[in-house]
């Protein structure tokens, strides 16, 4: 069995002849603007359909929900008002104490922390800790992230295919071959983070409905719905990097579009560098609320290739707080399975062997 | 925000409603004594979750696979069944549970086929040889299963059909592949019936995660039995005694292990297993399962008493396969069973000095 957990370059794992680096998104949610042109740029790029019925969710300006089978870019738009925004001034404070990613007490020794420091993580200036930041806008602030799929140096879902339909590429990711995925939906559940779904005419279908009802109710009731063709229907869906884009040595779409930078696009060591460097920076300002998500490779998915910028706890932008890929626990799950079924066994053994009736 | 006289002619705003519609505060507020915000009457639970979504995603299964849950385990442990009765030479025994056994596979098959997104590339379920995919070695054993079972049905209709099937010279060849085809298809019985444990386990549905180490016990003991209870509904008494015992240890190794699985897990992931509709469900199961078992242990040996057992147990074992499976998708659509749990074995984890390890850094 191949290493299901902890650290390890993916690609090589999956025995690419011709490795390339492995690629990845830094996505900066401290200037992202919430115009959402990574959402439409994805849609256009990968023909992706139309996904829900254009309602308003009523959250905020986000109208998409999650990512799924049709949204590989999704913007969350949180309100925040003062208190809050202390709140997550102070747990980022308390996740600056703690010292991480070093062992311990932050105070315990300095040589063996200066030892597990990568250089591009330097100490917190002491303002961190200190004086509260001047913004613009103290009484109110607005979360806004484009998420996107992980691409995980461990990846649930990867695991779990039965038909091979996923695969990992050269570059690191994790991408589905539409044409050989059954839509058997294990992927689905087995992703830690809610981003892989079975693309379904469902979404589609009340809005054809809606428009024939329109038809009997008479002209000018309600817009008819356009009859949009759906590819890959009944299979899994989700981000591909961009696969085709990268192999012509192009940017992925969501980053080329990105007006403000706040995606970032490149190797995946350039964007955990770049990531360090933000949030140090963002940390000098006295911005303790800042934190990094998937930069760490010791952590339940073994590091992820999209690395984000955080403004507040994960849970606040519907991101897990501690995701595991349920497969680093296989090995103790099949053990089980084996035992139970050896236990089944010899129930039946004993059940023959236990009289003459 | 505006002061004016007209204010106090404004409505109230409903409560939980806005842009804090589907947000829980962490905390009660600290300011608003004021009066220029509502101040919440009652302090509101540590659970914050974006809009109220899932974080992670349901599968996209329906109630067949529930039923395959079920059927898979009747087929795997008639096989065993049959298997026994066929090395114990118990004629009628070996019989009905080798129809058993392709009857469920094979209905439990399409009902599998059916839930996929694409039925016509049911397939490429064989196109690769998996490890780290419980699915995947589960079809290769229901393949391997179906074709064992299958040669021993087919003879058994045969014999019931006093040898009409065209078979021709090849009714020698079927004669003599039967025997090893029982127990081949009995060998790969148990493995039937707990793969699909391992596949619920190995999900980020947190009801299934959560129950990785008991599941695959209460699945083998549920299909235990309900194919013991099968058997001891279309086969006559003097043939079942290995079948009633059989009943009787699934019993208690069901109600044991679903006990040990609810106080293992997540107090809070445990509440998807007694509340709501699988809650319902489960606890239906173990009052069928109980009576069940004790109308085999009492009277077992009368034909009409065997009967409702064992119809009583088969029905605790699809209610407990709905159950399970009902949970786990009610615990995905839910954030709070994913996001809780994880704060608190992280915050476990920094309580004891483990800090190197959270996906969270501050650089």
């Amino acid at each position: 069995m191949p290493q299901l957990s902890g650290p390890t370059d993916p690609a090589a794992d999956a025995r690419w002849p011709d490795l390339r680096p492995r690629k990845g998104f830094f996505t900066d949610t401290s200037i992202c603007i919430g115009c959402k042109a990574c959402e439409v740029a994805c849609k256009e790029w990968n023909r992706n359909p139309q996904d829900g019925n254009l309602e308003l969710l009523g959250s905020s300006y986000d109208n998409s929900g999650a990512l799924g089978a049709s949204t590989w870019r999704h913007v969350a738009f949180i309100e925040q008002e003062h208190d809050r925004i202390e709140e997550a001034r102070d747990s980022g404070r308390t996740l600056i104490d703690l010292g991480m990613p070093r062992f311990g007490p932050p105070a315990a020794d300095d040589t063996s922390q200066s030892e597990r420091t990568p250089p591009a993580a330097s100490p917190i200036p002491a303002a961190a800790g200190g004086q509260a930041p001047v913004l613009d806008t103290p009484e109110f602030r607005w979360l806004i992230s484009s998420d996107v799929c992980k691409h995980c140096t461990h990846a649930g879902c990867l695991d779990v295919c039965p038909t091979g339909a996923l695969f990992r590429t050269e570059f690191g990711t994790v991408v589905v071959q539409a044409d050989v995925c059954n839509g058997c939906g294990t992927c689905v559940a087995a992703c830690p983070f809610g981003v892989v779904e079975r693309r379904r005419d469902g979404t589609v279908a009340p809005k054809t409905e809606r428009a024939q009802q329109t038809e009997r109710a008479g002209p000018g009731a309600e817009r008819p719905a356009p009859k949009a063709e759906v590819p890959n229907l009944g299979v899994a869906q989700k981000c591909t990097l961009c696969y085709d884009r990268l192999l012509d040595d192009q940017v992925p779409a969501c980053a080329q579009t990105c007006p403000t930078t706040s995606i970032k696009f490149g190797d995946r060591a350039d964007m955990v560098a770049l990531a360090k460097e933000r949030v140090a920076q963002l940390h000098a300002q006295g911005r303790t609320e800042a934190r990094l998500y998937g930069a760490n490779e010791n952590d339940g998915v073994g590091g992820t290739g999209s690395v984000f910028l955080l403004l507040d706890e994960p849970e606040v932008y519907g991101l897990p707080p501690d995701p595991r890929v349920p497969t680093a626990d296989l090995p103790r799950m099949f053990k089980r399975a084996g035992l139970a079924a050896a236990g089944m066994a010899a129930a039946a053994v004993l059940a023959f062997a236990g009289g003459r009736s | 925000m505006t002061t004016s006289e007209f204010d106090s002619l404004r409505p109230p705003d409903p409560p939980g409603r806005g842009k804090r519609q589907g947000r829980r505060r962490r905390r009660p507020r600290r300011e608003g004594g004021d009066g220029s915000r509502e101040m919440p009457m009652v302090p509101e639970p540590e659970f914050t979750s974006y809009y109220g979504r899932p974080v992670v995603k349901a599968p996209p299964w329906g109630h067949e696979i529930a039923a395959y849950l079920f059927l898979g385990g009747v087929a795997g442990g008639s096989a065993v069944l049959g298997a026994g009765a066929q090395l114990t030479g118990r004629d009628a025994l070996r019989r009905n549970c080798r129809l058993a056994a392709i009857t469920a596979i094979s209905v439990g098959g399409a009902a599998l086929v059916k839930d996929l997104g694409r039925p016509e590339r049911f397939l490429n379920m064989l196109r690769v040889i998996k490890l780290t995919s419980p699915m995947s070695l589960g079809s290769w054993v229901l393949t391997a299963f179906s074709a064992g079972a299958g040669v021993a049905a087919a003879a058994e209709v045969d014999r019931l059909t006093g040898e009409r099937l065209p078979l021709g010279p090849l009714r020698r060849v079927l004669r003599a592949v039967e025997g090893p085809a029982g127990l081949e298809a009995a060998a790969l019985g148990p493995a039937l019936a707990v793969y699909t444990a391992v596949l619920l386990a190995d999900t980020a549905a947190p009801a299934w995660n959560e129950a990785r180490d008991e599941l695959p016990f209460v699945f083998v003991s549920s299909a235990s039995l309900a194919s013991a209870g099968l058997a001891m509904v279309t086969t006559p008494v003097a043939e079942t005694g290995p079948a009633r015992r059989l009943a009787v240890m699934g019993v208690i190794g069901d109600l044991v292990a679903t006990r040990v699985m609810r106080q293992r897990m997540d107090p809070l992931v445990a509440e998807t297993l007694h509340t709501g509709r699988p809650g319902t469900l489960l606890r239906l199961s173990e009052a069928l399962a109980v009576a069940g078992g004790i109308g085999t242990l009492l009277g077992g040996r009368r034909r009409g008493v065997a009967v409702a057992a064992g119809l009583s147990l088969v029905a605790a074992s699809a209610l407990t396969r709905f159950g399970v499976f009902e949970a786990g998708i009610h615990s995905a659509e839910d954030p709070r069973y994913t996001i809780e749990p994880q704060k608190r074995r992280l915050a476990a984890r920094r309580a004891a000095g483990i800090a190197d390890d959270s996906i969270t850094t501050a650089g």
